[in-house]
């Protein structure tokens, strides 16, 4: 099996403030990583690291054995659904289908494999009855199922999802995850989470970040390691606090 | 009406489509893109080329186009590469453009009869040859959305995607606004470059309440702009007042009126579906 994601050593600071200290992490192919932590535990500068926006002070990443900006074509990217602005008048399938889009795309229209390629996408994601609503009118669920399609239409080998669960509510969100653990059949998943609640019961490893970064494989933990992990990262926030 | 007899009413005519076209399109994209303060800042500026041109006794619609689409070039790279000084790069682009064109019109001889129509426009006063560089600058613009179509919308929409999927956004970006630019100047003729911004906005804003499709948008705008100018114009040349300011207090009105509709009928469809009566 291929390395989709290796880190070595990373290190990573804004101005003088240290986000991330000696970050290693490897994911394989066919995996379903879940990086928690607390907020401002560096959980978003370590997505923006692997995709390339942001460059470590120190060590190396690779994805796919390449440098992250070089990757990113094999990338399905996730935002968080809460960032758009509601009014922006565009259709659901013209969200998936700009994951359609890319460098070479010089003629002026999408092509009818574009077209297949977005309604597979949005079918797989259940959400194709939805392709003519504006994507500002869907609920939350509905819109991450819209943006997950987007990141599918580009048929990536990876995709990265920020946050996908956020803002909405328990059923949706694992409706989401049992969504995720379908794809992960056929594509490696890195997903970043708030918690753990429903996490683990789908993911096959999960990455504590709070700076630094612990490692634990879910086939090998048991609900305690799992309860420990959660108290462990309780235990940092309140150190936080402290200092 | 005897109006479309004259040849200067043709004309004026003829520069509200040309102008409604441009500010149709372009327009949709500084109101998705919410890029208003920059139109300004573009439009401001372009007085200070006007000047120049104006004392070097060059035509200064090409200073104006030079100055646009270097200010559009500057604001985008501020935008892109130093965004925590963007607003008062804005801001002294603005004001200092504005100073540069005051200062080289006092300098040239002569009576400046001309500063009234820059600052105010004067649809009225559209030349045949001034059409053909509006014609001109039109096809420009249509012939780069129709190809960048597609581009310009992931770029609003969602930047960073736009970034991962190796789209040359900075590019885009500032391509972008040197529509805006172009559009600024067709508009200069119109409206004056003080209210340039309202026409470029409002019809744009309007077209947004009601429609779910960056196409359509750019259809009803186009639309809008021209009943906003025609309806200015006959009214003006009946009162015998500024036709830019007219047309300007016609799409004003015309938003405002539209806002209160957009919310009456967003109002009565909520009791609809809850089945509470208003």
């Amino acid at each position: 099996m291929g390395k989709v994601l290796e880190l070595r050593g990373v290190n990573f600071a804004y101005d003088s403030r240290l986000i991330l200290k000696d970050i290693n992490l490897e994911v394989d192919e066919g995996e379903f990583l879940a990086v928690i932590g607390p907020n401002g535990g560096g959980k978003t500068t370590l997505l923006r690291l692997i995709l390339g926006f942001l460059e470590p002070v120190g060590g190396s990443i690779k994805v796919f054995d390449q440098a992250p900006s070089k990757a990113r074509h094999l990338i399905g990217y996730v935002p968080q659904h809460g960032e758009f602005n509601k009014d922006f008048p565009v259709s659901a399938l013209e969200v998936v289908l700009m994951g359609r889009l890319s460098t070479g795309s010089l003629f002026p229209r999408y092509l009818a494999e574009d077209y297949t390629a977005a309604y597979e996408a949005m079918n797989a994601v259940g959400v194709k009855k939805l392709a003519d609503y504006r994507f500002g009118e869907l609920s939350g669920g509905q819109k991450q199922r819209v943006l997950i399609a987007r990141a599918l239409a580009a048929k990536p080998q990876l995709l990265i999802l920020d946050e996908p669960t956020s803002s909405v509510d328990n059923r949706v969100e694992q409706d989401i995850y049992e969504l995720l653990s379908q794809l992960n059949k056929k594509v490696t998943i890195i997903m970043v989470s708030h918690d753990l609640g429903f996490v683990s019961s789908y993911v096959t490893k999960v990455a504590c970040l709070n700076r630094n970064l612990l490692v634990h494989n879910t086939k090998e933990i048991s609900q305690e390691v799992i309860a420990d992990l959660y108290q462990s990262s309780v235990e940092m926030i309140k150190h936080q606090c402290l200092l | 009406m005897a109006l479309g007899k004259y040849s200067f009413i043709q004309n004026a005519v003829m520069a509200g489509m040309l102008s409604s076209l441009a500010c149709g399109i372009t327009g949709t994209y500084v109101v998705v893109r919410r890029i208003t303060f920059i139109s300004g800042g573009i439009a401001h500026a372009v007085l200070g080329g006007m000047g120049i041109a104006y004392y070097l006794g060059v035509d200064p619609l090409v200073g104006a186009v030079v100055t646009a689409l270097l200010s559009a070039i500057l604001l985008g790279l501020v935008n892109l590469k130093a965004k925590q000084h963007e607003d008062t790069v804005i801001g002294a682009l603005w004001a200092v453009g504005m100073a540069v064109g005051i200062i080289f019109m006092s300098m040239t001889p002569g009576y400046n009869v001309d500063l009234m129509s820059f600052l105010f426009g004067n649809i009225l006063m559209v030349t045949g040859p001034a059409l053909r560089i509006l014609l001109l600058l039109d096809l420009i613009i249509l012939l780069i959305v129709a190809v960048f179509y597609r581009q310009f919308l992931l770029v609003c929409f969602d930047e960073e995607y736009a970034r991962l999927r190796g789209l040359p956004v900075d590019f885009l970006y500032i391509l972008l606004l040197c529509l805006i630019a172009l559009t600024v100047v067709i508009l200069i003729k119109v409206v004056g470059l003080i209210l340039v911004i309202a026409l470029l906005t409002l019809p744009a804003a309007v077209a947004g309440l009601f429609t779910r499709n960056l196409r359509k948008m750019m259809g009803w705008a186009i639309v809008l702009g021209l009943l906003f100018t025609i309806v200015g114009l006959v009214i003006s040349y009946n009162l015998n007042l500024p036709s830019g300011a007219m047309i300007i207090i016609i799409a004003g009105s015309s938003y405002l009126c539209a806002l209160g509709i957009h919310k009456l009928y967003i109002f009565i469809e909520c009791h609809k579906e809850t089945g509470v009566r208003p």
